[in-house]
């Protein structure tokens, strides 16, 4: 890592810290929302950015994460910060076992399969013989967290380090992965996986390891979005959920670990913005925006700043 | 002379005084201007209630043009695209209270989306006016005190059924068709309650549907089959349609009870088939504009001079936009009420203290009624059948209680 790569970093991150002290605890709440999908998006790019398997059905992961925190602080009365990680685990598994004969399907048709699990995924959920602990239709309410050890932060304020914490270990860990000999054998098995099995990668047990981790992402992510939004029901993962996860990646960039953040930071605050110009039709507007976002932008917003920096080189 | 102009003088004093010192304001209200915040489905799988929204929007509007507001100040109705998506809304409704500073949040619909911010809107001590769902949990002032519903809930509609099935046919075998999600198993529940020991025995078949299901053909035939003589209707409109048809054109011929949801005669019956509609019972607590006993109601006439004046977009076949007129009309009232006391507090108890107010489009004899012990505005329907080109209404106007 260059030096003045470590700088922005560092200053990203002071800019992270001060943030909740100086906008409203609803700006807090939406950059909480931010930090947890760009987690997801990270799962999801992990996937597909790198590894080139489409998913239309990480929603149902996300969903996974969301009701195992949900349910285990809910039912089994565990605490919030613990529920994080078991619904990694939990996602991991899950993620591994769907990856397993998933990966006898290539491109469209494993985008399929993943599609079904992403629109069963909300039925599933209001099943009747699961409701004594999904709560069925009616959902989990959630208490908030508060603040431990006295920490003089309001539960919004708290709830966002907490969330910034989990979102660093995450990224840490999938920059840590991914620049080394395990990123370099995905990428492989992308872009010619004939060529990667005659170097000797393992396609099977890398594209279900993949698939798991990608769960394990999407899971956490899950996670933190039910402790934040205090409830989780069916409603809340339907399939639509996958496919703006999809757009974020492909608008934030590819195979890209900031490419994350940027996505996510779109599709938090740009149907926002589109409500506000149009209430008629406030997707079409949303959807001016996308195109706008591809045509300019062609290798998402990581790639364009990517391109820009690399001209600026250029021409000193 | 001059000890009278003094008495005099102290009680145009005492008289006067509470008149002047009562303008009291929460965030949101002030002398030019009230704020509400709204969420409602605009876009998402539910969007066509979103005509809600549009026509409350429209609604006022029309009261700050033509009668300057209320109590003199102009109403600001700020309404978001929740796309019946929870998590949006409850960061919607956190918009609407901490950014936009409102009043309080009203209509904001879903029941799903309006359990999501139940707790927060209570715990801010904001209230939620008028929720549009109408699941039974929001009658519950001791534990939600800021929180209240609108219109009749499910589990009230389906005991009247229930009872009136008691009364004209005890012996029934009863099919039920239900939605599978709150709103259907709400129904259900209510069926059950208001049968009381006898629902065991007496509902012979129970099937239900999922909202992305193409059609109930094959439920129908399901419940003929069970032998029930009796068919409970628990469906949103488009089902509702087909469930009446093809009952009809397969030859099975049960006392049918027609959820309110799906009454409309535009939407529902005619696609389905006047003819076939024949006999339907249901309840209603509106009036239905496409209904030809309205046709020249003064209510309904004025209501599509409003509609197409202020929202000549929206459908006048439409009962929601009756219904988001209906319930923007009681807000009306209740904001009126509050004169110039506009806190927070005072607006819930206004909303906690309507006796027997009555609104035009409502139907005759059924009226808006709370009190600090009951946050259930209309509890009373009129059950009605169909005669084959519009609802007949009969009976008293009932209530579950």
């Amino acid at each position: 890592m260059s030096k003045r790569n470590l700088l922005l970093i560092v200053i990203l991150l002071v800019a992270a810290c001060v943030l909740p002290f100086v906008v409203s605890n609803y700006r807090t709440f939406q950059f909480t929302l931010v930090m947890v999908y760009a987690t997801a998006l990270l799962g999801l790019n992990i996937l597909t950015g790198y590894n080139g398997q489409i998913s239309l059905g990480h929603g149902a992961f996300y969903a996974l994460g969301a009701y195992c925190a949900a349910i285990l602080m809910d039912q089994a009365g565990a605490p919030y910060w613990l529920t994080v990680p078991a619904a990694g685990a939990v996602c991991l598994v899950a993620g591994f076992l769907f990856g397993l004969p998933a990966l006898r399907l290539e491109g469209l048709y494993l985008a399929l399969a993943t599609f079904a699990l992403g629109v069963a995924m909300p039925q599933l959920l209001k099943y009747d013989h699961l409701a004594k602990w999904t709560g069925g239709v009616q959902g989990i309410v959630i208490a908030k967290p508060e603040a431990p050890f006295g920490i003089p932060l309001n539960p919004d304020q708290w709830l966002y380090f907490f969330t910034l914490a989990v979102t660093l270990v995450m990224f840490v860990l999938a920059w840590n992965l991914l620049r080394g000999r395990v990123g370099r054998a995905l990428v492989a098995i992308r872009d010619h996986h004939v060529a990667a099995e005659a170097m000797g990668i393992d396609n099977a047990i890398y594209k279900s390891a993949a698939f798991g981790v990608s769960a394990m992402y999407t899971g956490v992510a899950g996670a933190l979005s039910a402790i934040a939004v205090q409830y989780v029901a069916p409603d809340s993962f339907n399939i639509f959920l996958s496919i703006v996860f999809l757009v974020g990646i492909v608008i934030g960039g590819l195979a890209s670990i900031s490419g994350a953040l940027y996505g996510a930071l779109f599709i938090q605050f740009v149907p926002n913005i589109a409500d506000e110009i149009s209430k008629a039709a406030p997707w079409a507007i949303f959807g001016i925006f996308l195109i706008g976002f591809v045509y300019v932008m062609p290798t998402g917003v990581a790639g364009a700043i990517r391109l820009l920096l690399a001209k600026r080189r250029k021409a000193t | 002379m001059k000890r009278g102009l003094i008495s005099l003088g102290i009680l145009a004093a005492l008289t006067a005084a509470p008149v002047q010192a009562q303008k009291k304001y929460d965030p949101g209200a002030s002398d030019r201007e009230i704020k509400i915040g709204n969420t409602n489905p605009y876009s998402g799988p539910a969007s066509a209630y979103g005509t809600i929204g549009k026509t409350i929007n429209a609604y006022f509007k029309m009261v700050n043009d033509e009668q300057g507001g209320i109590n003199g100040r102009k109403v600001s109705f700020i309404s978001y695209d929740d796309g019946y998506s929870p998590p949006k809304t409850v960061e919607m409704a956190r918009k609407l209270v901490e950014q936009d500073q409102v009043l309080f949040l009203f209509q904001t619909l879903g029941t799903p989306s309006n359990t999501a911010i139940h707790k927060y809107m209570n715990m801010r001590k904001v209230p939620q006016l008028h929720v549009a769902t109408g699941a039974t949990k929001w009658n519950d002032p001791k534990n939600f005190p800021w929180t209240m519903g609108w219109q009749p809930n499910y589990q009230d509609e389906a005991k009247i059924y229930a009872q009136h099935l008691l009364k004209e046919k005890p012996n029934a075998k009863i099919g039920v068709l239900y939605q599978n999600d709150d709103y259907g198993k709400d129904y259900l529940k209510g069926i059950k309650d208001g049968l009381g020991a006898k629902a065991k025995s007496m509902i012979v078949a129970e099937v239900s549907y999922e909202v992305a299901d193409p059609t109930v053909d094959s439920q129908i035939v399901q419940l003929q089959q069970s032998g029930a003589d009796v068919f409970f209707n628990i469906t949103t409109p488009k089902f509702a349609a087909q469930a009446i048809r093809k009952a009809y054109d397969i030859g099975w011929k049960p006392m049918h009870f027609l959820n309110n949801v799906s009454t409309s005669v535009a939407s529902v019956l005619t696609p389905a088939g006047l003819e076939k509609s024949v006999g339907l019972i249901s309840t209603a607590y509106i009036k239905d504009p496409t209904d030809k006993q309205w046709q020249s109601d003064a209510a309904v006439e004025k209501w599509r001079a409003f509609m197409k004046k202020y929202y000549p977009d929206g459908s006048l076949t439409d009962n929601s936009n009756m219904y988001g007129y209906t319930v923007a009309r009681t807000l009306h009232q209740v904001l009126q009420q509050c004169g110039d006391n506009l806190t927070r507090e005072n607006v819930m108890r206004q909303a906690a203290s309507m006796k027997g107010y009555a609104i035009d489009t409502l139907l005759p004899g059924i009226t808006i009624s709370t009190s600090s012990q009951d946050f259930a505005p209309i509890q009373s329907v009129q059950l009605m059948r169909f005669n084959g080109t519009s609802w007949e209404r009969f009976g008293q106007v009932l209530s579950s209680q």
